[in-house]
């Protein structure tokens, strides 16, 4: 069964049949012929191509800068370093200060002496073409002198080597949560100390491995500031946000800044960031007064564009002796790299809530202490915060059942939340609106067949199969629809989480809806379009959805964490609700009957028990004639709303994942995989299943696949494609996924966000499988990514199967050893091709 | 990103191309298919200020039968070669190992000669062609000479090709009714391979009557495995000769250490794959 | 500069071209060709995927001047006469896209797939788009859309109808 087959249950508040239709998605005609805006795609008259310069040592002092040889290149227009700037340049900014005295170094765009991280920019070149950008940028010489760097996390905690010396530490806050000070429940050392005696103390350490986001599309970003307005095209998530940090911190006027995201090639969190080369092609733009376009490489957006995760989770955990929690406590170590990016510290903090998951855990503590190093910068990537915290607790979990001795199912059964105890107030503070993870649960073993790979497993293991088979659960919840204003406010996070729409009945009967979210990828123009054409009465085709331009969409706060349905697609409904009440006056003028006797029913207000009605488009088109309308009344349907969110949003599945583990070789070779997922009332399930789909894909890579490495100088090693692993179609399967329903009771939609929740479920389910597979050989970790080596070591040595090497083998470096070129071997081939 | 500047010239005929090679070869890189070259030209580790392309010159093109060996052109595609069905019949085993070179883009536009050429000890193509006792053609402004397999990979991304001359052809001897596998390790599919074994055998009457077995990135060229192939020949094709022939795959191999495993996990690896590219070429040959 | 003559979409074009110039860059920046994208350095993604002579290739990874004389498709040139190709129509139909970035290059990858094994098993789809990254689908989608593509290549008739799992179990 599939979710396009799945009728899920609509609204009652609605009537139409969009709802819950796998219609087919408006935004592709264009993206499936080519026809597409990229930023990079876009070329204005005059336009110059900017190439940075790039430092390749982690951290180091700039001790020259000699820039006449590019100056003089053709083709040349300007060669800038930080020298050449004043303040109007601006800084990349922190939003989210977890605590009061949390140190932060100034993010300046562009290094002035020091260097903090390798791929940071040293100086910026502006000529006529790209190529000849390119061709200037090797001639900048850059003298440096290098400086210790500290690289490695646990490093850094200690002291020793600093990251910015003139901070006098690493360490940047610690954000600490105790249930016992809150009042949400109890003490947990207490709890611990109890479970010491007589029942069951885990101590485990797990290693979040740092990750990239790797969106395929390259980042770019083009500014033109001819004209009143300065425009910037940037391959975004986050339009609204990035003009107000260009305003913030440039003195240019908001009101003089109009942002534009046009097709924007996935995100995934990667793009939510105020980042250094959109300041900078806005500074060179206004400097040169032409418009410029940056657009980076792969390797550069693989070095210098923001990574995820990177933490070491220290967790306790207690419980009584048949495996019920009494309390957690955890101790995290994230790893900011060189600077405290826009959302930076916050995304740990955003797992504080969430470890304690779907269960009903009686003490909870969480401390984070966040830490600078001479890495690229880190922030949010996919599920930011959640999925870390979702990994420790169900692999927590498993290790639970393991000590037990029951069913890793049992063991979740014994402590989670029941359906009757909705809503649920959280060790953690947050009230959980609605969940049934009995019926998710059911259904997922159901579909994977649970018990009959059970009882394959007990089979392989039996007579000693190389080939084990593994299963591995995870019950997951999050936190997503980012987010109540006013919690935001309590945790010091620099916006507000609310949403904007507006709705525009043109006089032709179509509609336009603007909204503040900022699509990239997620398919709004289908699933907005549907809950209008639901909520109007209108024809889905007559819907034409605006977005992702500060001028045509004013307000807004964008697109991540889940949000843009639950929070933007509530602020769409209620503004929609207000066309309709607009419109009802003038409706029952026209009638010539009384508001309280017309009902609005299929696009149309009737006169209650007589055929008598007028089309709301109808409506429309009488107010813009505006010939007839009751006194007092404007002459336009249009509506706006802002909608904040009164809660967070708890989508929650069981996930089953069966992989071989080659006990030879220690490969690991994913079976079958089931998610049930519980996401609440369904808009469109043909982009709920890809939505699932991708998120899944991206949590299986962090467990099987992807690590960004770096060797002991800061250099990254994985920083091409040749060694930072995507996986392809020839690595992953196809998925079971089926949904169960829950509505939402805090949007009149009753949705609950889907964008990560498959990547936050699928990553422990995959080593939770992984080491199933293995528990008979003694093993009950593997390290993140769990590659060949790491499981062949675990079994042959024990533990969880070591660090990654930290050197890359050199495909792509022959060279001939002409002068002048990086040789790094002592090829001497004169032939080039290859494969 | 994109290429420095350079020359271009793409000549029509082998002389031609070995002129401009006398002309500009110490700042000279030839571009067979170039799908090694142009990312290295992009990520400008390298500029040379010249580039001469084989791409025109079509007797460099092609598979050929000639009498006890076959003879593939240098510019001949890796599509093309895994295609031919010369190929398959007499050196299945580079067939094989060709079909699992990259992509099929870059199998449409990569060609034998120029990944023979680029000597990436984690290429797909050395080792078969060391396996299956391959001779390498190659020209130069005194003629043509022909350099074993054995002695053409001098190091990593060095071969015996000198900086006036050019790979032309490469002569494989016919290996009919070998039963041929490439067991190719690798973590996610589009990656060089962390390991990978070509075994090619013939069986007679149930045992081995020959052995041909190549080990790739096991060392900073292509392998030959002679201690397998000698621990093979006369004995039963069972598993317990392979198994016990694959344990030898280690000797000589002086693997690398990289993010994808270390060297003595590659050497356990090698000793595994061997034996299931040995069952599979056995099987292969029986079928 | 080099004179090269290539034919790209049908359309005979003739230009200077510096011997660096990528493929790709020649197609976006003197043809307007953006259908075609760049997604990186290293030949990995596939996003540039064109046809060169009927075969497909990665157009980061091959010279303008290499095509001289050659006939070049892109993800521009295959809908004919107002009509999507039909993996064009599959990709829309099981939604094999999300952001769309890796789409022209994969559509390109799925028409020589199917070209060369017109109806190939999952298995074959999987290992015949290995050249070709995504990051938003997960991949299931678009190996359902080639299943459905080949469904159509089989047939020969019906176009649109149909969920896509029906199509993916036949």
């Amino acid at each position: 069964m599939t979710a396009t087959e799945a009728r899920p249950d609509r609204s009652p508040e609605f009537g139409g049949n969009e709802i819950g239709r796998d219609r087919r998605r408006k935004e592709d005609a264009r993206l499936i012929t080519g026809r597409t805006r990229w930023t990079d795609n876009i070329t204005l008259p005059g336009m110059l191509h900017l190439a940075m310069v790039r430092s390749p040592f982690a951290h180091a002092r700039i001790t020259g800068v000699e820039t006449a040889a590019a100056k003089d290149s053709v083709g040349v227009v300007a060669v800038l370093t930080g020298a050449d700037f004043d303040e109007s340049l601006g800084v990349c900014i922190n939003a989210w200060p977890i605590t009061p005295d949390q140190k932060a170094p100034t993010h300046p765009p562009v290094a002035t002496d020091r260097i903090s991280f390798a791929g940071e920019i040293v100086a910026v070149v502006a000529a006529r073409s790209a190529a000849e950008a390119r061709d200037a940028a090797d001639l900048v010489e850059v003298e440096y002198d290098e400086l210790p760097a500290v690289v490695d996390l646990e490093e850094a905690v200690k002291d020793e080597v600093l990251a910015h010396p003139d901070l006098g530490t690493n360490k940047s806050a610690l954000w600490v949560f105790d249930s016992a000070q809150a009042g949400t429940g109890g003490n947990v050392d207490e709890a611990i100390a109890a479970a010491r005696d007589g029942g069951i103390v885990l101590e485990r350490t797990y290693r979040q491995q740092r990750l990239i986001p790797a969106f395929m599309e390259p980042r770019s970003v083009v500014v033109d500031p001819t004209g009143e307005q300065i425009t910037v095209w940037s391959a975004t998530q986050i339009p609204h946000i990035l003009r107000f940090a260009l305003a913030a911190t440039t003195g240019v006027p908001e009101s003089k800044i109009r942002v534009i995201a046009p097709d924007v090639g996935g995100g995934f969190g990667g793009k939510l960031q105020q980042t250094p080369e959109e300041m900078l092609a806005f500074a060179v733009a206004r400097r040169l007064g032409k418009p410029v376009k940056f657009t980076e490489t792969r390797s550069e957006s693989l070095m210098s564009a923001h990574h995820g995760r990177d933490q070491i989770q220290k967790l306790t955990l207690a419980a009584t002796k048949d495996g019920r929690v009494t309390g957690l406590k955890v101790e995290l170590t994230a790893n900011l790299g060189a600077y405290v990016a826009l959302v930076g510290g916050g995304v740990p903090v955003l797992g504080a809530f969430m470890f304690n998951a779907i269960y009903k855990f009686p003490a909870y503590q969480f401390n984070c202490q966040t830490v600078l190093t001479n890495t690229t910068w880190t922030d949010a990537y996919r599920g930011a915060g959640r999925p870390e915290a979702t990994y420790a607790i169900e692999r927590l979990m498993d290790e639970l059942a393991a000590e037990v001795g029951v069913d890793p199912l049992e063991v979740r059964e014994r402590n989670w939340i029941t359906h009757e105890e909705f809503p649920f107030t959280t060790v953690a503070g947050l009230e959980y609106d609605s969940g049934n993870y009995e019926a998710a649960t059911a259904r997922a073993k159901e579909m994977f067949r649970y018990d009959e790979l059970r009882a394959e497993q007990q089979a392989r293991r039996a007579s000693g199969d190389p080939v084990q088979l593994g299963i591995g659960v995870s019950t997951f919840t999050e936190m997503c629809g980012l987010a109540p204003s006013r919690v935001l406010g309590s945790l010091d996070y620099g916006a507000g989480g609310w949403e904007h729409a507006e709705i525009r009945m043109l006089p032709t009967g179509k509609v336009e809806v603007v909204t503040g979210a900022s699509a990239h990828g997620q398919g709004h123009e289908t699933a907005f379009s549907q809950i209008v054409a639901d909520r109007l009465g209108v024809p889905f085709e007559d819907v034409e959805i605006l977005h992702g331009d500060t001028m045509v969409a004013a307000k807004g706060l964008d697109t991540y964490g889940s949000r843009s349905l639950v929070v933007g697609g509530e602020a769409v409904v209620r503004a929609a609700d207000k066309v309709l009440e607009k419109a009802r006056p003038i409706a029952a003028h026209l009638l010539e009957a009384s508001v309280d006797d017309l009902e609005f029913k299929d696009g149309r207000f009737g006169v209650r028990g007589t055929d008598q009605g007028i089309g709301l488009t109808e409506v429309a088109a009488a107010a813009f004639a505006a010939h007839n309308l009751p006194d007092g009344v404007e002459a336009n349907l249009d509506s706006e709303a802002t909608y904040d969110p009164v809660n967070f949003n708890f989508p929650h599945g069981t996930h089953l994942c069966a992989v071989e583990v080659d006990t030879e070789t220690g490969e690991t070779r994913m079976r079958k995989y089931v998610a049930c997922d519980d996401i609440g009332v369904i808009i469109n399930p043909l982009i709920v299943s890809g939505q699932v789909h991708g998120g899944l894909v991206q949590g299986i890579a962090q467990a099987l696949w992807e690590e960004a490495v770096y060797d002991d100088t800061g250099t990254l090693v994985t920083g091409s494609f040749v060694d930072y692993l995507l996986p392809t179609a020839a690595d992953t399967i196809s998925f079971d996924i089926d949904h169960t329903t829950s509505p939402a009771t805090t949007n009149s939609l009753g949705t609950k966000g889907v964008g990560e929740a498959g990547t936050i479920a699928s990553t422990p389910a995959v080593v939770n499988a992984v080491v199933d597979a293995l528990r008979p050989y003694g093993v009950h970790d593997v390290r993140m990514p769990c590659t060949p080596e790491r499981v062949w070591r675990a079994i042959r040595e024990g533990g969880a199967g070591g660090d990654t090497t930290g050197a890359a083998a050199p495909h792509f470096d022959a060279s001939t050893g002409m002068e002048g070129t990086v040789d790094r071997t002592d090829g001497s081939s004169p032939e080039g091709g290859d494969q | 990103m994109i290429p420095a500047p350079f020359d271009y010239v793409a000549p029509t005929t082998l002389e031609e191309a070995l002129t401009a090679l006398s002309e500009h070869g110490d700042v000279a890189k030839i571009i067979a298919g170039g799908q090694s070259l142009l990312p290295v030209l992009r990520m400008r580790l390298n500029a040379p200020e010249w580039v001469i392309d084989l791409g025109r010159i079509e007797t460099l093109r092609g598979v050929r039968d000639d009498g006890d060996a076959l003879v593939i052109g240098a510019m001949t595609p890796h599509s093309v070669v895994a295609a031919d069905p010369l190929v398959a019949e007499h050196a299945a085993l580079l067939a094989r190992a060709t079909a699992t070179v990259a992509d099929e883009q870059v199998r449409h536009r990569g060609t034998f000669g120029g990944a023979l050429a680029h000597a990436d000890p984690a290429g797909d193509l050395g080792a078969p062609a060391r396996a299956l006792g391959a001779q390498l053609v190659i020209a130069g402004p005194g003629g043509t000479r022909t350099v074993e397999a054995d002695d053409f990979f001098r190091g990593l991304f060095e071969t015996a090709i000198t900086e006036d001359e050019i790979l032309t052809e490469v002569r494989i001897p016919k290996h009919p009714g070998w039963g041929a596998h490439y067991e190719k390790f690798v973590r996610v599919a589009h990656q060089w391979p962390i390991v990978a074994v070509g075994a090619s055998v013939k069986v007679e009457g149930g045992t081995i009557a020959g052995a041909a077995v190549g080990l790739t990135n096991m060392g900073s060229t292509p392998l030959r495995a002679r201690a397998v192939e000698a621990a093979l020949v006369g004995q039963a094709a069972t598993e317990e000769a392979c198994r016990a022939a694959a344990e030898k795959a280690v000797e000589g191999a002086e693997p690398p250490s990289d993010l994808n495993g270390d060297a003595d996990y590659r050497r356990h690896l090698v000793t595994v794959l061997t034996r299931r590219a040995l069952l599979a070429a056995i099987a292969d040959a029986g079928a | 500069m080099t004179r090269i003559n290539v034919t790209v979409d049908g359309m005979k074009v003739a230009d200077d071209v510096e011997p660096r110039m990528l493929l790709v860059h020649y197609l976006r920046e003197r043809l307007g060709k953006t259908g075609t994208v760049v997604g990186c350095d290293t030949s990995n993604c596939g996003a540039c995927t064109v046809h060169l002579d009927g075969q497909s290739v990665k157009s980061c990874n091959v010279l303008a001047v290499q095509a001289d004389g050659h006939e070049v498709t892109t993800v521009e040139g295959l809908a004919q006469d107002g009509h999507l190709h039909r993996v064009q129509e599959a990709f829309r139909e099981c939604h094999g896209l999300q952001c769309g970035f890796c789409t022209p290059g994969m559509i390109m990858a799925s028409v020589d797939l199917l070209g060369r094994n017109p109806h190939p098993s999952e298995e074959e789809i999987r290992e015949g788009l290995e050249g070709n990254l995504c990051r938003c689908t997960g991949y299931h989608n678009i190996v359902r859309a080639v299943q459905f593509a080949s469904g159509h290549l089989a047939a020969a008739v019906t176009a649109g109808g149909g969920a896509t799992e029906e199509v993916a179990q036949a």
